[in-house]
């Protein structure tokens, strides 16, 4: 897949396929071309070249009823209740899921008959979410969509998710929250400047890249003391990380060396380092 | 102070940096004086209007009667056309300068009698006198067919071409795109939702002012609603079509103010176009309003059969026609 806005290559030579029934999550940071990647799979925007090909088809009639789809920002039809815009979209759809079951999943209960326009952020993240299951989708792609929620919204989200994983649905989730893709997702794709980077189930990505645990010494306690050791260190301000498949041993060493483990600290890769590893920026950057 | 004026400076990089609204607010003004240039230009306007049937060289040095100022000599060819005007006081009188001269004025015009006493006063004596009678088209009748179908213009292009931009440029559109609807279905329950809504308007408006003024109706009635029918399905796909590309709310709305005002003042709602700039008739021809415009009014004031107004619905249907399909083929939903 290829598609270039006048003066950037938004998605630079893009393949991936993405199984039944799984988790998929692309991350990547602001402008790395996630939206744009996952507009071309929905049919909503035009690639340059490259095609998308649903249960064996190009994306077509077929893939609008079977696919549940949230942006990122949506208006919706203005004076209308949650309610009737539910039922509006519901009538878009030649299957529903039941009204009541969608009404429940979403929590959407207590707000069902207030104006659209008025809102909370999660109220309309979770109308948003149900527009997108109206029509019990086999699959569903969620733009980005926990961003601007409260923690306890996220939670509730990632819940949801969860439920519909269970149904043995496939979700594609585009993110820039490294615990919500570690959370929610089977496999992920990290994107930068157009180009997947990296891309396996969470797991398979740290081992790949990472040692399995990260020892963490204040600079002046190593200082002088661990040169010529050939160990893999990266320097964080004030601070000494080693990177080390083999703990005992490198303690030995360090304990050989005079280094004093009061103050390590001892912590696993996450994804986030993966990330700044990958990219050599912070996600959110 | 510095606050007021960090805004400003936005709120003016904003519209300097919009092309598409900055180009149109330098010429839509610019558009508007020249249309009123054109319109109100050249010598005073006649105060009489005068149908001369027969050969006649206008304004002739010999001939005192046809060199008075301020009477605007129209030559006609169908004497019964011409005398349906005096009747209907779109004409002030008729002149035949043929071999067989006669004038006809009606009984009822001021007009024609002042007129009359101008045409003895200048020495013609070899005329006779006919006349015919005609109830005065009140200007209240005349002008409200033209109001009517005013109204069903500014409802109809704002109220699906405005509405239909401002989905798409806040991502309605696209999130409709995400589900099985496809524009002909989207276009096709925007058009009838906005036909129900102007007819309905249109009959309460009519009914309502009838109570208060009582204006002449003398046709039918279903044909006076077949050509609103007709005038709206037209007018809301002038919208669909200025709807179906833009994304920007005040390019849409300058564009639709582009085909309002002309309408507005070139159809003929306001003042009949007899006897004015060709110019301005031949652009009349090409704006649907004049034909809404017309046909209502000539079943309203005139009477006209369904015969009679089946030109104007032609047109009508002609240019829906014509604006659905580059409409539909030009649409985006984003």
């Amino acid at each position: 897949m290829i598609k270039t806005y006048p003066g950037i290559r938004a998605v630079n030579d893009v393949s991936l396929s993405i199984e039944q029934g799984v988790c998929f999550g692309l991350l990547g940071p602001n402008g790395a071309g996630k939206t744009t990647l996952i507009e071309i799979i929905e049919g909503i925007q035009r690639s340059d070249s490259g095609n998308t090909l649903y249960k064996g088809a190009p994306v077509g009639a077929r893939f609008r009823k079977e696919a549940g789809i949230q942006f990122q920002a949506t208006s919706l039809q203005e004076f209308l209740t949650v309610r009737e815009t539910l039922r509006l979209f519901m009538n878009l759809y030649p299957r529903n899921i039941d009204l009541d079951e969608i009404i429940r999943l979403c929590s959407i209960e207590e707000f069902l008959d207030r104006d659209t326009r008025k809102l909370s952020g999660g109220q309309r993240q979770r109308l948003l979410m149900a527009l997108a299951l109206v029509n019990d989708p086999e699959v569903l792609f969620l733009d980005e969509p926990t961003t601007g929620l409260d923690p306890q919204a996220r939670r509730n989200f990632w819940d949801l998710i969860s439920l519909i994983k269970s149904r043995n649905k496939t979700v594609v989730l585009t993110t820039h929250y490294m615990d919500e893709a570690y959370a929610l997702c089977d496999i992920i794709a990290i994107m930068d400047h157009g180009k997947i980077i990296a891309q396996g189930t969470p797991e398979r990505l740290m081992k790949e890249h990472f040692g399995d645990v990260v020892l963490q010494f204040p600079d002046e306690e190593v200082k002088g003391k661990i040169e010529g050791l050939n160990l893999c260190m990266s320097q964080q301000p004030g601070w000494c990380e080693i990177q080390t498949h083999d703990i005992d041993g490198t303690i030995r060493l360090l304990l050989e060396r005079g280094v004093s483990l009061s103050r390590m600290n001892m912590r696993s890769w996450s994804l986030e380092d993966l990330f700044i590893a990958l990219t050599g920026k912070a996600l959110r950057s | 102070m510095k606050k007021f004026l960090a805004i400003l400076h936005a709120r003016n990089m904003e519209f300097i940096r919009d092309k598409s609204s900055l180009g149109w607010n330098i010429l839509f003004p610019l558009l508007l004086v020249l249309a009123f240039a054109f319109v109100f230009s050249g010598p005073p306007k006649p105060l009489f209007k005068v149908g001369v049937l027969g050969e006649h060289t206008l304004q002739s040095p010999n001939n005192d009667f046809f060199s008075t100022k301020y009477i605007q000599f129209i030559p006609v060819d169908d004497r019964g056309r011409a005398l349906d005007k005096v009747e209907h006081f779109q004409l002030d009188m008729v002149v035949d300068v043929g071999a067989n001269k006669q004038y006809w004025i009606n009984e009822n015009s001021p007009n024609g009698y002042i007129l009359e006493r101008i045409l003895k006063g200048t020495g013609e004596t070899a005329y006779r006198r006919s006349t015919v009678l005609g109830r005065q088209i009140r200007y209240v009748d005349w002008v409200v067919p033209g109001i009517l179908a005013m109204n069903m213009m500014f409802s109809c292009l704002f109220g699906v071409g405005y509405v239909i931009v401002r989905y798409r440029k806040n991502g309605f559109l696209k999130r409709l795109k995400a589900t099985p609807l496809n524009p002909f279905e989207f276009l096709l329950a925007q058009m009838v939702s906005r036909l129900l809504l102007i007819q309905t308007i249109t009959v309460v408006v009519y009914a309502g002012c009838n109570y208060f003024i009582h204006f002449q109706m003398r046709g039918s009635y279903t044909n006076l609603f077949l050509i609103s029918l007709f005038g709206a399905i037209c007018l809301i796909s002038l919208g669909l079509l200025v709807s179906s590309r833009l994304s920007s709310e005040e390019l849409a709305g300058g564009i639709l103010n582009l085909l309002t005002w002309p309408m507005m003042l070139l159809s003929g709602v306001w003042f009949s176009l007899e006897g004015t700039n060709p110019v301005v008739q031949k652009i009349a021809r090409f704006l649907p309003l004049t034909y809404l415009v017309n046909g209502a009014r000539a079943i309203m004031t005139e009477g006209a059969s369904l015969a009679d107004i089946a030109p104007n619905l032609l047109m009508l249907g002609i240019m829906s026609a014509l604006f659905l399909a580059i409409g539909s083929r030009i649409f985006k939903w984003e």
